[in-house]
Formats: C-alpha cells, structure tokens, sequence
C-alpha cells in the first residue's frame, strides 16, 4: 500500500489542468499522452507507435463526416427553413411539446436497440432544432440569439440524454455486451445480458420523468427570459430618447 | 455512446468494406483540402489545409501503409502526424474560411419550391441504416458480402449517405460535388472537435500500456473505508461518473472503477448482486458523459453544428439532469444491491 506508483497518474492531472488553463483538448489530450508515456519509462519511439496505432483502429468514430454533404446540400436549398414553415402548421406545436415527444421517442427506439434512427448530425442539427425554434418563433414571436442558442442546446440535451438512458435496456448493445464480458472474465457466473438489460430500466425511467419535467418548465422559462428581453429593450430605448 | 465494435469471426470480402470506407472518408477530407486551398478568402488557409490533409492521410493511405512498409512505420508515420495535428489546432491554426451562402430570400423560395420532398434525403438515412441492418446485413453473391460483416452498421450508414445523397440531387438541383463542397463550412465550424474522439482513443491506449487503471485502483484503496456501504456506493457512482469526465467515455471508465472498487469491495466484500450493480454504475458513468467536453462527439460537436456561441452550453443544459440522475443512481443502487 506504501509503495504506490504515482506516475501513471500524470496524465489525469494533464488533462485536469490543461483543461482549466483552457488550452486545447487536442494539445491537452496529446501532452497527456507524452506525459504518461515518458512518465512510465515507455521507449519514445514505442509511445509513438501506440499514438498511431490506437489512432488507426478509432478511425470508425470519423464516420459522421460522410452524413455532413447530404445535411449541407439539403440546408442550401433550404432545409432548415422548410422545417420552421411545416412546424407553423401544425396547432398546438409548442417547443416543449415537441421536444417532449422527441424525448419519449428516441428513447424507446434506442431501448429497441435502434440507436441510429437519430442523432446530433443527422436530426438534431436539420429537423430538431429548426422545428423547436419555428414553434418558439410562432409562440413569442421573434427571438433574440440567447434564446436561440438556449432553444437549440436543450434540442440537442434531448438527443443525449434520450440516447444515453435508453440504449443499455437493449441487450445487444455494446455496452451491456461490455458489462457481461467483464463479469465473466472476473468469475462472476449466472448473469446473462438480459438481466443487466432489466436493471437498465429503473434509471431509464428515472431519465424520463427528471427530464420531461425540466422540459414541462421550459416553456414558461423562455416565456420570462423573453419578456426581461424585451423590458430591457425598452429600457435602453427610453435611455437613448432621454 | 461509441459501441466497440463487434468483432465476429467471419473472415469474409465485402463491397462495402471497412477499408472502402475509410477511403472514402479520405476522400472527401482532401475534396475539403482542395477547396481550403482555393479558398482566397481564407485566414489561415495553409496551415487549415495542412491540418486536414494530415488527417485525411490516414484514411486514405493508412491501410496501404500498412501493406507497403508493415505496421511498425506506418504507426510511427500516423503518430507524428497526429503530434502535428494537435500542435496546428493547439496554437490556433486552424480556422473557419468564407463561404458562399444564399440569401434568405433565395432559401425560402427553394424551399417553397421543393416542398416536403426536402425531408426525404435526412430521413432516408436512419431509415436506409436500419432496414440494411437488420435486413440486407448478410446479402451476399458467392461468399462476397455488400456489407463488412464485422461493421455492419457503419457499412449500411455509408450506403444511406450514398443513396441519400443522390436523392437529394435529384429533388434539389445541387450536385453531390456541390454538396461536398457545402459540408465544408459544417466541417470548418466542427473543426478540431471532430478529431477529440480518436486523440482520447489514443490517451486511453497510452494508459493501458502505462498501467494507469492499477495505480488508480491503489489511489481508491487509500480513501476506503471497507465498511461503510453507503461511502462505497458513492464512491463508485461518483468515481463513474468523473473518470468519464476525465476519459470522455464511459467504457474507459467502467472497467478500471469496477474491477478497482466495485468488484473488490461492494461484491466480494458484501455480496452486492452483480447485475444492478454493473448495469447503474456504467448509468452513472453516462452522468458524466453528459458534463464532459471532452465527449466532445456528443457536448462539442453539436454546439458546433448548432452554431451556438457558447460551446458549453449543451453541457450546461445537460447538467441538471446529470445531477438529478446520479444522485437517484446512488440511492437506487444501495437499496437494490444488497441482499442480506
């Protein structure tokens, strides 16, 4: 217990401090490779090979490049704006509504293992967010950035966090598979996938109702963010008047 | 979250392999060099170009690479590049360029023009991926495959892009050249995020060697009480969750929290049952996925692709919820895994 190695550690606090010092991820995340490497006693030229090694093999998590032509062809011609008209209407299409609905969908699709149905390239950016702005636009009217920016954030939250809470009831996801290989190879038998997949479900609805509830008090928040906006507004005009 | 892949054993051919992906990917990456270049407007248009022509690179010629000169330099060759990479985005040199984009008018009347059709191609995608997923995965003539077996989804997701796209020329009238060119400015506005999830990769490589997940371990050992139940819980919970924020991923973290204080401790030591344990600890290792830029595919990319002025803002969204989860996570936990 006395004889710990500390070295190995380095990297975390790397990235800690870089990350405070707000250098870049890239630059923080490479030093603290370096750091450990060299801090382990690793041949340099060893330490590079594993750089570009584990590179190489994570070259699949690049693949949402090849989404990016078709969303970018579709908003030149106007996407985005399409999407805002369709949203105008529908009746009774609030952002929280429809972010509520979005929620509860792509939850279930991803406990249904159907986990690229959406994401933050695919919907999020084209469909999602223009909606949920149309509807704010066609609720309060014209919105400050601020209010856009905050619209557009809880649109993508919503892909996250729906994504997230709802993929490991799928027991053939990665993740679940991850858990069970785990248990087996440290001699814990008699578990298979479907009941990590079961105990899933407790958070997953927990997920639910703590996010449906912040979006149920959404909409009365931009209500009053709006309504300061515009105080604020008058305010400065009074002031340049005087 | 960025499944490993499932690796099975078919050792088959396919048309639509990894490695035509890869290529295909290093494609479009240098069309964006190319057009970096031409771009007269640009700031910082060499070292911007440079930057992604040392990321394309890989794509394109890694795996010939590895054919021609074996693995051992094709790694050293990749590693330098990607010391490159970070030094160029460290120090600001990597920028966003002009582009050429229609006015409001122009958008709303092709808009009108086009109609709902515009939905189609965005729609096709996930709706392409899923029916060649679970349906056409293993269509093949003669033992060669259209899809990489071993990378069924991501191979189905480049024919959805592929078939997407040339829907999309035919409702709109813009080229699939045209569109390669338009995803300039979406890549320029994700910039150096969209090669956060491979740097993190690599660290998490770096770590393994270096045996950074035991000395971790040895550290938690140090602050455990073996008895206290509760502390144990949160101990783990809590470490989940900020070793993901550490790690920008959950699956680094889940094996080195488990096996340093979960499996030693809660089930060894008090016979917590396995299943609940494992199943919200890696829930509570996703908690910190939402507050971490360092999920940069999930927190930076979308404040990116959103134009948002403040990057962190999804993370500062996320937050509340993260919070709320873990602590329901904890308590969830201590009272479900305990039997006696």
């Amino acid at each position: 217990m006395f004889d710990l190695n500390y070295m190995p550690l380095i990297g975390i606090l790397v990235v800690v401090v870089g990350f405070a010092l707000k250098f870049n991820p890239l630059l923080v995340v490479t030093a603290a490779g370096l750091a450990t490497g060299i801090a382990v006693d690793m041949d340099f030229i060893a330490l590079i090979e594993t750089f570009g090694e584990k590179f190489m093999n994570s070259r699949q998590l690049a693949s949402f490049l090849l989404i990016l032509p078709v969303i970018a062809i579709l908003e030149r011609y106007g996407l985005q704006q399409r999407a805002k008209t369709w949203i105008a209407n529908i009746k009774g299409a609030t952002t929280t509504r429809i972010l509520s609905m979005y929620f509860v969908v792509r939850e279930c699709s991803a406990a249904l293992g159907l986990l690229s149905l959406a994401g933050q390239a695919q919907t999020v950016r084209p469909l999602l967010a223009p909606m949920v702005l149309g509807a704010a636009t066609n609720t309060h009217g014209d919105l400050p950035k601020p209010i856009k920016d905050l619209i557009s954030a809880h649109a993508a939250a919503c892909d996250n966090i729906a994504v997230f809470f709802g993929e490991d009831i799928f027991i053939a996801f990665g993740a679940v598979l991850l858990m069970d290989a785990f248990l087996k190879e440290n001699g814990i038998a008699g578990i298979e996938p479907l009941h990590i997949g079961l105990w899933a479900i407790p958070t997953a609805i927990a997920a639910l109702i703590v996010h449906l509830f912040r979006l149920a008090r959404f909409e009365a928040k931009i209500r009053n963010l709006i309504a300061e906006h515009k105080s604020q507004q008058t305010k400065n005009a009074e002031g340049a008047l005087s | 979250m960025s499944a490993p892949v499932n690796e099975n054993t078919v050792n088959s051919t396919a048309i639509i392999s990894i490695e035509n992906i890869y290529l295909l990917i290093g494609f479009v990456v240098m069309f964006l060099v190319v057009k970096t270049l031409q771009d007269k407007q640009h700031p910082q248009k060499y070292t911007t170009a440079l930057f992604w022509f040392l990321f394309g690179n890989v794509f394109l010629f890694g795996d010939l690479s590895i054919k021609l000169i074996g693995e051992s330099l094709t790694y050293q060759w990749v590693g330098f590049s990607v010391i490159a990479i970070a030094l160029l985005a460290g120090f600001g040199k990597v920028s966003m360029g002009s582009y050429h984009q229609p006015s409001a008018e122009q958008l709303e009347s092709d808009a009108k023009r086009i109609g709902n059709k515009l939905f189609v191609p965005a729609v096709l995608i996930p709706v392409v991926t899923v029916v060649c997923t679970l349906l056409l995965s293993n269509l093949n003539i003669a033992e060669v495959y259209l899809f990489d077996q071993k990378h069924v989804t991501l191979a189905s997701l480049t024919l959805a892009c592929g078939v997407a796209l040339i829907v999309a020329w035919r409702f709109t009238s813009g080229s699939p050249f045209q569109a390669l060119s338009e995803s300039r400015r979406l890549v320029d506005s994700i910039g150096w995020a969209a090669i956060l999830p491979q740097m993190l990769a690599m660290l998490g490589g770096v770590f393994i060697v270096a045996n950074t997940g035991t000395a971790i371990q040895d550290l938690v050992k140090l602050f455990i009480s073996p008895d206290n139940r509760f502390m144990l819980v949160v101990l783990y919970c809590v470490g989940m969750a900020l070793f993901t924020m550490i790690m920008g991923n959950a699956f680094a973290a889940f094996p080195v929290m488990t096996a340093g204080v979960a499996l030693p401790f809660l089930i060894e030591g008090h016979g917590a049952a396995a299943a609940p344990l494992v199943a919200i600890g890696m829930y509570s290792g996703y908690c910190g996925t939402l507050m971490t830029p360092m999920a940069a595919n999930f927190n930076i990319v979308p404040a990116a692709l959103l134009d948002l002025k403040d990057k962190y803002q999804v993370i500062k969204v996320q937050i509340p919820t993260a919070i709320a989860l873990l602590i329901i996570n904890i308590f969830l936990m201590y009272g479900v895994i305990f039997n006696d």
